[in-house]
């Protein structure tokens, strides 16, 4: 199949059918700012997009509207921060309400964006023409992980500060730069007022700025690329002909018919479960066990068994550059729009799923009970045997289970690239559960009831 | 065309650079006496051998060592930076949050640390043990030549 040219694929005026929609006034012109005129008919199946980017953008607004209403109360200073959480709790109206919804809809956001990741990934949306803008979807993945990041030292508990002690920590482990760019972040080396004056600043002005830029960037690549991926089914040649209706109404009741049920879902939800407020920080007291935020549970487990230079720096930094080659490998077939990209893909995929979740959890235990082995008694250096030789048995694994694939069920460069993905990615929810659900005190495996 | 390229790299260069200045760590303001400054932990007899005290304003652990030497260890765990409590009924410091321990001398007897226990420069005069908290020193692990001994000693 060759793949298709770049240009935008404008349709004709018979495709169009009738210029005039319904008129909605102003809206109209706010509406058709963002989205086309037409779009195919096919894209506005749920279950091709699962409206996941739709469902971003409103939990971003949900963020900047909580957020506005949050900063009229709180203080960014150690003396302050704690107590004008509690007064916005106990004092202020409907507080702990606009709290609970920022706080939650700020972790659906990242469950969000992450199964939007996977829905282009496997629907093929990174292929030629929207390479770049996998690139801007990952740096918005990013911003919204950083924004989280620096909004959880915010209320300035025992939590906060530790899990911001801890992840600060992390980077004394990148060489040569490492130790400087902690200082930085923490304003001092030690996470203090300095710390929360800059994290304050970084969570409500220059992330939300790049958020914000980066989305307009985003939706502009996605019209420039014609609109969402159009579905094919899996294995079938022929070029689909999109069918072009009006945005209005089509796809614009649909998205407030998403957004609506969102709304209902958080407002409802934020009712039921307050968040919680840890004890006042107390820098002089760890709390047992003291956790990173889950979202980096997954890298906080890989240092429970892997050195601290692979675990934080060599092993993320590969993947990162992995992420962002993905659209740029050589592959065979532009398989936009295929669901895992073919029959065989459907298959390797669920079999490298399989594979993750037996294997991994069988590691965390093995290494936790059986192959404990204290560093003291190696000979070589705890950089080679719990960094370095882990680090090359796991890539050794990885492209033998890629060689398998490709030559078991003659797999073609797309679906095997794609075994690996799915194998990593579920191998990282794996850590990320075992790490935020199933351990307690003292770091120990143990079940979480 | 070149002309204006270049200005305009330099002026990149010019706004990034005043970004990392500014943004560069600043000397830490430290209170008298605080942690930062030089504590006067107190006079050598204060400390029986063999026992560790907790220096919580100044962020460290004062060991006597059985040989009547001082180690000023810091409270920070070499991992990840919690603060490792001294548990006095087993003698060692248990870190809460991922079990790292370490001896008396800040040597690890339990990973994941990959390190000793950090160092405070420590200094007697007329028998008072002062200790500087401004400069912590990284080590692998415990050597003899660390320790501080008391004049009289």
């Amino acid at each position: 199949m060759n793949r298709p040219t770049s240009k935008r694929e404008e349709p004709t005026a018979e495709q169009r059918g009738d210029l005039q929609g319904p008129r909605w006034g102003a809206f109209d012109n706010l509406i058709l700012h963002i989205h086309p005129r037409t779009v195919p008919e096919q894209t506005l199946k749920f279950t091709l997009t699962w409206g996941l980017g739709g469902m971003a953008v409103l939990l971003v607004l949900l963020q900047i509207v909580t957020g506005i209403l949050l900063m009229l109360v709180y203080e960014p200073s150690p003396g302050k921060a704690y107590e004008s959480i509690l007064i916005l709790q106990n004092d202020v109206v409907f507080g702990q309400y606009i709290r609970n919804i920022h706080y939650w809809s700020a972790n659906i956001l990242v469950v969000v964006v992450f199964l939007h990741l996977l829905r282009v990934y496997f629907t093929g949306g990174f292929y030629g023409p929207r390479q770049f803008n996998w690139i801007l979807g990952l740096c918005l993945l990013f911003s919204v992980l950083a924004s989280n990041f620096t909004g959880y030292l915010l209320p300035w508990d025992q939590l906060a500060f530790w899990a911001i002690t801890i992840c600060t920590s992390m980077f004394e482990y990148i060489p040569g730069l490492g130790i400087w760019l902690q200082k930085a972040i923490r304003g001092g080396s030690e996470v203090g007022s300095n710390t929360l004056l800059i994290f304050f600043t970084f969570h409500t002005s220059i992330l939300p700025f790049f958020l914000i830029l980066l989305m307009a960037f985003h939706f502009w690549h996605v019209r420039r690329a014609g609109g969402v991926v159009i579905p094919k089914r899996t294995d079938e040649e022929q070029e689909i002909v999109p069918n072009y209706v009006h945005t209005i109404p089509n796809l614009v009741f649909r998205e407030l018919a998403v957004s609506l049920v969102l709304i209902a879902f958080v407002f409802v939800f934020s009712i039921f479960f307050n968040v919680s407020l840890a004890d006042h920080a107390n820098p002089g007291l760890s709390p047992n066990p003291t956790k990173a935020p889950w979202y980096f549970a997954g890298i906080q487990e890989m240092l429970l068994h892997i050195h601290p230079l692979f675990a934080v720096f060599i092993i993320p930094a590969c993947a990162l550059l992995g992420l962002m080659i993905l659209p740029y490998l050589p592959y065979q077939t532009n398989a936009t729009g295929a669901w895992f990209v073919s029959r065989v893909g459907q298959r390797t995929a669920v079999i490298a799923a399989v594979v993750a979740l037996v294997f991994t959890p069988t590691i965390i235990i093995l290494d936790e009970f059986i192959v404990h082995i204290n560093t003291g008694s190696f000979a070589v250096s705890p950089a080679v045997s719990h960094g370095l030789l882990p680090t090359l048995l796991l890539l050794v694994a990885v492209i033998v289970f890629y060689l398998w694939v490709r030559k078991r069920f003659t797999a073609t460069r797309n679906e095997s690239v794609q075994a690996v993905f799915v194998m990593l990615m579920v191998a990282f929810v794996v850590m990320t559960v075992a790490c935020a659900l199933f351990r307690g005190e003292g770091m120990k495996l143990m079940w979480p009831w | 065309m070149k002309l204006w390229m270049g200005l305009g790299v330099l002026a990149l260069a010019e706004f990034i650079g005043v970004i990392i200045a500014f943004i560069w760590p600043r000397k830490p303001v430290t209170a008298e006496g605080g942690f930062g400054d030089i504590i006067a932990a107190g006079q050598v007899n204060a400390f029986p051998l063999n026992t560790v005290t907790a220096f919580p304003m100044g962020h460290f652990y004062l060991c006597r060592l059985e040989d009547s030497g001082f180690l000023a260890l810091s409270r920070k765990c070499t991992h990840l930076g919690c603060t490792v409590p001294w548990m006095e009924e087993d003698r060692k410091f248990i870190c809460p949050c991922h079990s790292s321990a370490f001896d008396m001398r800040g040597n690890v007897i339990n990973t994941p640390a990959p390190r000793a226990l950090d160092l405070y420069a420590i200094s007697i005069e007329n028998n008072m043990v002062k200790v500087n908290t401004g400069k912590r020193i990284r080590r692998t692990e415990f050597r003899a030549e660390q320790v501080t001994y008391p004049k009289d000693a």
